[in-house]
């Protein structure tokens, strides 16, 4: 077994070197074809990213009334908490609502001087709640609504956001289904390409396998070498791959983040380096060993 | 040894209109340690018969059987372990092309399962025997006519078969290569492998005296003990 698997090994060495322009070709493909994949893995990442930053910003804000005391206020908070949707709540008091307006807009001589003129402090202290999932505020606005609230809370601001909600969870939901499309799609036409480039190389050895056959030689035995030639290109393709996905993202890591403030592309390929070069050896080797295999299997009939 | 009964051999393709028969109802036995001269014209059918013996084509009607198993019936697993009791020297050399000499002649041996130290030690001396040894190195691209001839002769014997089929094993090769060539199947087959040799060359047939096979547009039509090559 183990003299078997030395000779494939060897075989399938001699081949590769024997047949270069195929070889290359062969490698080319699987690197466009993993290059592919790893884009589709990395995307993901970045997508959730940049969809969570997004449902970061989307929240239900409850505005108490000037006249509701801190104890009414803490058993409100109190009743909030037990809704089991959410995911976290901030209380800001009325005057943290002011002092954030005053420095968020002190550069504005016009809205300033309008606060100078309402004098004292408009605004109403606010407790914002963030929910586990985007389709979920519509509950906890019903849950909230369900608590009494008379003489604690003036407005639930969640009908003046619901379009704005609505239209993310629906923006995200359709991001992701064609996200996925579009990668099933990709990754479909690649595997086919690499499959093709691999069958071309063994049609072209059709007549070695022919006279492996004559002689004696074993299915398995004749397979071995292409088998081997096939998981040698894939693991080279991955090699390559890995390189210039590093490459790239360590160029292009910071321009993206100038765009995207908070996403680090480099960072995102340092962190998951061991599970892509993992992903891109296992399609790489799987996907050369499957189409020697198949491939060969016609041209052992004789 | 070898038993064929009443073999047809019939191509047919899409752009021949008429089927082409190779073989017409041939029957006939080679008993083990024999040597058979298989004689005709060229299209007479030679080559289709030993195509048959290695199971290389199938049988339209009839069957052939090796050694009373019928070979045509034998499973694809089954078959390599057959084609390993025979060597085949073909006609138009069939080496493999990414092989050098050396690893062509040893590639035969792999097969067969024979390990690193055996096929050392063999494969030179075959070479030797072929007079190639100064050449183990070369791919079958820079080898002559005959250089490559002698390899298809070297990989046909290092695996001591039972049965040797030769394809016309001397047409590429000078007078003097010839008479050396057949003197080699002569004595391998006096040292008791079965050898069946294929041929349209008259002195080379004449010369050995062994049994003789001719065949006429597909069918027998002489089959003598210490024959002569006639047509």
């Amino acid at each position: 077994m183990f003299v078997a698997i030395k000779r494939a090994l060897k075989t399938g060495w001699q081949s590769f070197c024997w047949n270069i322009g195929s070889t290359i070709a062969t490698i080319f493909v699987l690197t466009i074809t993993l290059l592919i994949f790893s884009s589709i893995f990395l995307m993901k990442d970045v997508s959730d990213f940049m969809i969570s930053k997004v449902q970061e910003k989307v929240d239900v804000s409850v505005y108490f009334l000037e006249t509701a005391d801190d104890k009414s206020i803490s058993k409100f908070k109190e009743e909030v908490l037990k809704i089991k949707e959410i995911k976290e709540i901030n209380y800001v008091s009325k005057e943290q609502v002011l002092a954030d307006f005053e420095e968020r807009h002190k550069g504005d001589p016009i809205l300033m001087s309008a606060l100078e003129e309402v004098g004292g402090n408009p605004f109403s202290s606010v407790l914002n709640i963030k929910a586990e999932e985007m389709d979920q505020y519509e509950s906890i606005k019903n849950s909230l609504e369900k608590i009494p609230s008379e003489a604690v809370v003036k407005k639930i601001d969640y009908f003046q956001r619901k379009p704005v909600i609505e239209r993310i969870v629906n923006l995200t939901k359709a991001a992701s289904n064609v996200g996925i499309s579009l990668s099933v799609a990709l990754a479909l036409i690649s595997v086919l390409v690499t499959f093709s480039t691999i069958r071309l190389a063994i049609y072209n050895n059709r007549e070695e396998i022919k006279i492996q056959r004559l002689v004696g030689a074993s299915n398995w035995f004749v397979r071995g070498s292409f088998l081997a030639e096939g998981a040698l290109c894939g693991f080279l393709a991955a090699v390559i791959c890995l390189s210039i996905v590093a490459l790239l993202s360590w160029l292009l890591s910071p321009k993206i983040e100038y765009f995207f403030s908070g996403l680090n592309i480099y960072e995102f390929f340092c962190q998951k380096i061991c599970s892509l070069a993992l992903i891109q050896i296992s399609i790489g080797v799987g996907l050369g060993i499957i189409s020697a295999f198949i491939a060969t299997r016609k041209h052992l009939k004789i | 040894m070898i038993t064929f009964e009443s073999v047809t051999k019939v191509y047919s393709s899409k752009k021949c209109k008429e089927p082409m028969k190779a073989l017409d109802n041939v029957s006939f036995e080679i008993k083990p340690k024999e040597f058979v001269s298989i004689v005709g014209r060229s299209g007479s059918g030679k080559t289709t018969l030993l195509k048959i013996i290695l199971a290389e084509e199938k049988p339209t009607e009839g069957a052939v059987f090796f050694e009373g198993c019928n070979i045509h019936k034998l499973k694809m697993k089954g078959l390599p372990f057959y084609r390993r009791k025979i060597g085949a020297i073909f006609q138009d050399y069939k080496l493999l092309c990414s092989k050098t000499v050396y690893e062509n002649i040893a590639f035969v041996m792999q097969v067969t399962g024979a390990g690193d130290v055996e096929i050392k030690k063999d494969v030179p001396k075959v070479l030797e025997i072929v007079g190639l040894a100064e050449k183990s190195n070369n791919y079958p691209a820079e080898l002559s006519g005959g250089e490559k001839q002698r390899v298809a002769i070297a990989r046909a014997l290092i695996h001591r078969p039972e049965v040797i089929l030769a394809d016309e094993p001397t047409g590429n090769l000078d007078p003097y290569n010839v008479l050396e060539i057949i003197n080699l199947l002569v004595k391998i087959q006096e040292m008791g492998t079965t050898v069946i040799l294929a041929s349209h060359n008259k002195d080379v047939v004449n010369s050995i005296g062994k049994r003789v096979i001719t065949l006429e547009k597909g069918k027998i039509i002489r089959d003598e003990e210490n024959g002569r090559f006639i047509l």
